[in-house]
């Protein structure tokens, strides 16, 4: 039971700071998760964030189900899924109800302005992070190259791009 | 002004409150369902689905509704299926459409993670994750360089992006308190810049 209290709160705490979409939360995912918690491993984590890009739903709800289920089966995944989503479910009830008043406070924008920039650095650290785990040799750097390349110039789907890089994988190693 | 207008936007919604409710689930099911990888995708799929299709929500309040849940935390996906929920049928139609959206997702990623284990062991699955990492850093390197065009627009912004990056990547500070200080230095000096 306090298992499954601690994995709510921690999933709620991330559900309730994550900005600028899910690649954002991927820092605060791995220090709650992996550093602190010790519930998955790195390289658990960015299987898990491949998986996501190929399965229907955001990698903050498909990360809890999965860490919820590995720890504590199905009432672990039903835990940490329920927090993710518990602080949204509060915030948005508690403004929609004052939606046009909100509308008009521009202190929330001059915060945001401050949070885009480091969201952008967010994502950049989950870059070199994963990054260090993931490419330990010349074949990993190739099939980033070509990945980016894919995505970067000739907009491939990300589901395509992971697929493809999984594919090369079976082909390279 | 626009708010009464709004309201009166909801004519199309159904009366039944139970029919209404079980729309709004399916709705979110479908969606969910459908939208892999997840996150601001799913914002053009709903507005296909209730602002064009079904109507229930006018196309100026639909926007609005979207740069609200932006401008607040949580999951987008998850955003977006309570606010409409909410507009559309209270507290319970928020509740129905984010069990709705989330479902899906929850099941596909349960019945992965039952055979993960076993599925692992698989020399084949094995080497196919071994290149779907490095193809994980990609899309993080682009989605790091297509927000940086987009969140980063003076030299305010740069210096809280490498102020924050510096604090992550060198101090390892908690990512919750980069973005509690990164907020509050924002507040600080788009502030100031209004008042002047």
């Amino acid at each position: 039971m306090k298992l499954l209290v601690s994995m709510f709160l921690t999933f709620a705490k991330i559900g309730a700071f994550s900005f600028g979409g899910g690649y954002a939360m991927i820092p605060l995912m791995k220090k709650e998760v992996v550093s602190l918690h010790g519930w998955l491993t790195i390289q658990e984590m960015i299987d898990i964030i491949a998986i996501s890009q190929m399965t229907p739903g955001p990698i903050a709800i498909n990360l809890a189900t999965f860490v919820g289920y590995k720890i504590a089966d199905f009432p672990g995944a039903l835990a940490a899924t329920v927090g993710v989503i518990t602080p949204s479910l509060i915030i948005i009830t508690v403004i929609a109800r004052f939606f046009f008043k909100f509308q008009n406070e521009s202190k929330m924008q001059w915060v945001l302005g401050g949070i885009r920039p480091v969201v952008v650095a967010l994502v950049a650290f989950a870059a070199l992070v994963i990054g260090n785990t993931a490419l330990h040799d010349v074949k990993g750097y190739l099939i980033t190259a070509i990945a980016f390349i894919a995505v970067f110039i000739f907009k491939i789907h990300p589901i395509l791009v992971i697929i493809s890089s999984g594919i090369l994988g079976i082909m390279l190693y | 002004m626009t708010h009464k207008e709004t309201i009166t936007a909801a004519e199309k919604v159904p009366k039944n409150k139970a029919f209404l409710l079980w729309e709004l689930f399916k709705t979110f099911f479908i969606l969910g369902g459908f939208t892999i990888g997840g996150g601001i995708v799913m914002v053009p799929l709903i507005e296909k689905e209730l602002v064009k299709k079904k109507g229930w929500i006018k196309a100026e309040e639909f926007i609005d509704m979207m740069a609200l849940i932006q401008s607040v935390p949580g999951v987008m996906t998850v955003n977006s299926a309570i606010i409409v929920g909410y507009r559309l049928a209270g507290p319970s139609g928020a509740m129905l459409s984010v069990l709705g959206g989330a479902l899906p997702s929850f099941v596909v990623i349960l019945v992965i993670a039952s055979f993960f284990v076993r599925f692992n062991q698989y020399p084949i699955i094995q080497k196919f994750l071994l290149g779907a990492r490095p193809g994980v850093v990609a899309l993080l390197i682009y989605a790091a360089i297509s927000l940086g065009k987009k969140g980063i627009r003076d030299k305010k912004g740069i210096l809280i992006f490498v102020s924050g990056l510096l604090a992550l990547y060198f101090l390892n500070i908690h990512p919750i308190i980069v973005i509690i200080v990164s907020g509050f230095l924002g507040y600080i000096i788009y502030h100031e810049g209004r008042v002047k």
